[in-house]
C-alpha cells in the first residue's frame, strides 16, 4: 500500500517535469488564494523559451488565476499565493512588479485599447508612460510592433484616429502591439481570441505562430483546436490542479490521463 | 378561436393606449421642469436689459440718488471668489475623489464618503459662518479669501463624488492594461483612469463653480461686499450675488433695475463659464 502511493507520487512529479529543454519560466510548488480559497492547488511546471504553451481545462479550474500569478496580476485583485515562479531563475516575487511586468506583458480576453488615445499612442503607451519620450524612435518602435502585430497596413494612414473606432478583431492586435512594444521577454494571452470572429481568430493564431519565434507565450483558452493549432505544449487544468503537462501532439492524440482523454474528447468540461 | 382574437385585440389596444397616455405625461413632466427655466431667462432678459450698456461692465457703481454708473467691482469680484474657490476646490476635490475611488474601500473611504454627502447638505449659510470663524475672525476682516475658502467648501462635494463616481464608470480592464504594461499604480490611475474619466469629472467641476458663482448667503459673512474698486483678495470684495441681494431690497426703483441686469450678467457669466469648460474638454475621440 504504501509503497504505491510512493511510486504514485514520483509518477506525477517525473510528468510535471518534463519537457526536458531551457525553461523561462519555472514553477515550483505554486498555490493561488482568493481570500481562504485555494484555487490552484500545488502547480509545479517549467515553461520553456520561445515556445508556445497552451493552457486548457475547463471554466474555474485555475487556468486565468495561473497565468495572472506569472506577472503578478493576481495581486491586484487582492488573491495571494504560495510557492515559488522564477524568471530565468529570478524569484518574482523579490522582483520590482512593475519591472517584472515589462518583462511578462499580458493580452486580456477583452480588446481593452485605451480609448483617450489615438493608435500611435496606444502602442507605445507602456514606453510614453515610463517616460519614454524620443519621437523618432517611438515611430520607429510603432511601426515595427503594428508590423509584428500584422496590423501596419490596415491602420497605417489612421495611426492618430482614436484606438477605440477600429474593429475588434484589430483592438485585439493593437493591444498585442501594445504588449510587444514595451519588449517583453514572455507574453501572457488570457483567452485572446474568444472575443472575436473566426477570421480574426485565424489572423490572432497566425500572429501567435510569429511572435513564438522572439517571445515565450503561454496562452490560455477554451478552444481545444486552438491549443492543438498554435501550441508546442499543452497543459491540462482541472479544479486547481495541473493534471497532465505535455507535448501537444502527444496531449491531444494519446494522453496519459483518462481525465485529459475525457475533457479533450468533449465528454465533459 | 374568435373569442381569444378578441381578447388579443382588446389587449393590444388596450396597451397601446396605456402607451400614449404614459408618453404624454412623460412628455408633460418634461415642459413644468423647463418652464421655470424659460420664466428666469425671460423676466431676467427683459427686465434686465435695459441697463445692460457699456458702462455695466466699466463703471463703478455711483452713490445713492445718482443714476447710471457700473458694477465693473462686482462682475470681477465674482470672478476672483470663483478662482479662488474653484483654485482650493478643484484640486482638493478631484483629488479625495480618485482617493475614494481607488484607494478608498476602507473604513476611512467610508466614513469620508459619508461625511462629503453630509457637508452637501450642510446650508450655505452655515458653510458662510464656518468660514467666517475660521478665516475672517483670525485675519481680523472680512476678505476676499474667506469668500473664496467658503465657496470651496461648497464645491468640494459635488466635485469630489462627480470625481469617484466617473471614476467608477472606467472598466476595471483599462486599470489592469495600464498595470500589465509595467506602469506604475499612479501613473495608470493619473494617466489612464482620470484621463479617461475626464469629461464626467470636468462636469463636475462646472457645476461646483456654478453653484458656487450663484452663492450669495457665505459671502456676507466672508467677503462682505465693496462699494468700490478692489482685486486685493485680503480685503472685503464685491460680488454679483450680494449687490443683487442688496440692489433688489434697496427702496430705490433705479438699484432695483441694476440688481435685474446683475443677475442677467451672472447668468451670462455662468453660460459663458460652461461654454468654455465644453470647449477646453472637448477630446478628440469619443469616449
Amino acid at each position: 500500500m504504501k509503497i504505491n502511493e510512493q511510486i504514485d507520487i514520483s509518477a506525477i512529479v517525473e510528468e510535471n517535469i518534463q519537457p526536458q529543454m531551457a525553461s523561462k519560466i519555472s514553477v515550483k510548488d505554486l498555490s493561488a488564494f482568493f481570500g481562504k480559497t485555494k484555487v490552484l492547488k500545488n502547480i509545479s511546471i517549467e515553461l520553456p523559451e520561445k515556445k508556445v504553451v497552451a493552457i486548457i481545462g475547463p471554466s474555474g479550474c485555475g487556468k486565468s488565476t495561473f497565468l495572472r500569478s506569472i506577472n503578478r496580476m493576481h495581486e491586484v485583485v487582492g488573491g495571494t499565493i504560495t510557492g515559488n515562479i522564477f524568471l530565468d531563475g529570478e524569484d518574482i516575487m523579490k522582483l520590482d512588479p512593475v519591472y517584472l511586468r515589462r518583462k511578462i506583458g499580458m493580452v486580456f480576453q477583452k480588446p481593452n485599447p485605451f480609448p483617450t488615445m489615438s493608435i500611435f499612442n496606444n502602442v507605445v503607451a507602456g514606453l510614453k508612460l515610463n517616460g519614454f519620450r524620443n519621437r523618432k524612435a517611438l515611430k520607429e518602435i510603432v511601426e515595427k510592433s503594428l508590423k509584428a502585430a500584422a496590423l501596419w497596413d490596415e491602420v497605417k494612414d489612421n495611426l492618430n484616429d482614436s484606438g477605440a473606432n477600429i474593429s475588434g478583431g484589430q483592438q485585439q492586435r493593437l493591444c498585442i502591439a501594445r504588449t510587444i512594444a514595451v519588449n517583453p521577454d514572455v507574453i501572457l494571452m488570457d483567452e485572446p481570441a474568444s472575443a472575436l470572429d473566426p477570421i480574426s481568430t485565424a489572423k490572432i493564431e497566425e500572429l501567435i505562430f510569429e511572435l513564438k519565434k522572439d517571445f515565450t507565450i503561454i496562452i490560455v483558452t477554451h478552444n481545444m483546436q486552438q491549443a492543438a493549432r498554435v501550441s508546442d505544449y499543452t497543459a491540462f487544468f482541472y479544479m486547481g490542479e495541473l493534471v497532465e503537462y505535455s507535448d501537444t501532439k502527444k496531449m491531444f492524440t494519446a494522453p496519459d490521463k483518462k481525465q485529459t482523454e475525457d475533457y479533450i474528447t468533449g465528454r465533459f468540461g | 378561436m374568435e373569442v381569444k382574437n378578441k381578447t388579443i385585440s382588446f389587449n393590444y389596444f388596450r396597451r397601446k393606449a396605456t402607451n400614449i397616455l404614459m408618453l404624454f405625461v412623460s412628455f408633460s413632466a418634461a415642459v413644468i421642469t423647463i418652464i421655470p427655466l424659460i420664466l428666469i431667462f425671460y423676466y431676467t432678459i427683459a427686465q434686465g436689459i435695459a441697463h445692460l450698456n457699456i458702462d455695466f461692465f466699466t463703471k463703478l457703481p455711483t452713490p445713492v440718488g445718482e443714476s447710471g454708473g457700473g458694477m465693473v467691482n462686482a462682475i470681477v469680484g465674482t470672478l476672483i471668489l470663483i478662482a479662488i474657490g474653484g483654485g482650493i476646490g478643484i484640486p482638493v476635490g478631484i483629488m479625495t475623489g480618485t482617493y475614494l475611488s481607488e484607494f478608498g474601500k476602507n473604513k476611512f473611504g467610508a466614513l469620508v464618503r459619508f461625511l462629503t454627502d453630509v457637508l452637501s447638505g450642510v446650508p450655505s449659510i452655515v458653510v458662510g459662518v464656518v468660514a467666517y470663524t475660521l478665516v475672517v475672525i483670525p485675519m481680523k476682516h472680512f476678505s476676499a479669501l474667506a469668500g473664496g475658502v467658503a465657496l470651496a467648501i461648497l464645491m468640494i462635494p459635488t466635485i469630489t463624488r462627480t470625481t469617484e463616481e466617473m471614476i467608477k464608470l472606467v472598466p476595471h480592464s483599462y486599470r489592469e492594461a495600464g498595470l500589465a504594461l509595467g506602469i506604475p499604480k499612479w501613473k495608470t490611475t493619473v494617466m489612464i483612469v482620470l484621463k479617461t474619466a475626464w469629461k464626467g469629472i470636468a462636469t463636475g467641476i462646472l457645476l461646483g463653480l456654478s453653484r458656487a458663482a450663484g452663492e450669495t448667503a457665505p459671502l456676507l459673512f466672508t467677503a462682505l461686499g465693496n462699494r468700490f474698486w478692489s482685486t486685493n483678495v485680503f480685503q472685503p470684495i464685491a460680488s454679483l450675488t450680494v449687490y443683487i441681494y442688496e440692489y433688489s431690497t434697496a427702496p430705490f426703483k433705479d438699484w432695483n433695475d441694476q440688481a435685474w441686469t446683475a443677475a442677467l450678467v451672472l447668468i451670462l457669466l455662468i453660460s459663458l463659464l460652461s461654454l468654455i469648460f465644453r470647449i477646453i474638454t472637448r477630446s478628440k475621440y469619443k469616449t
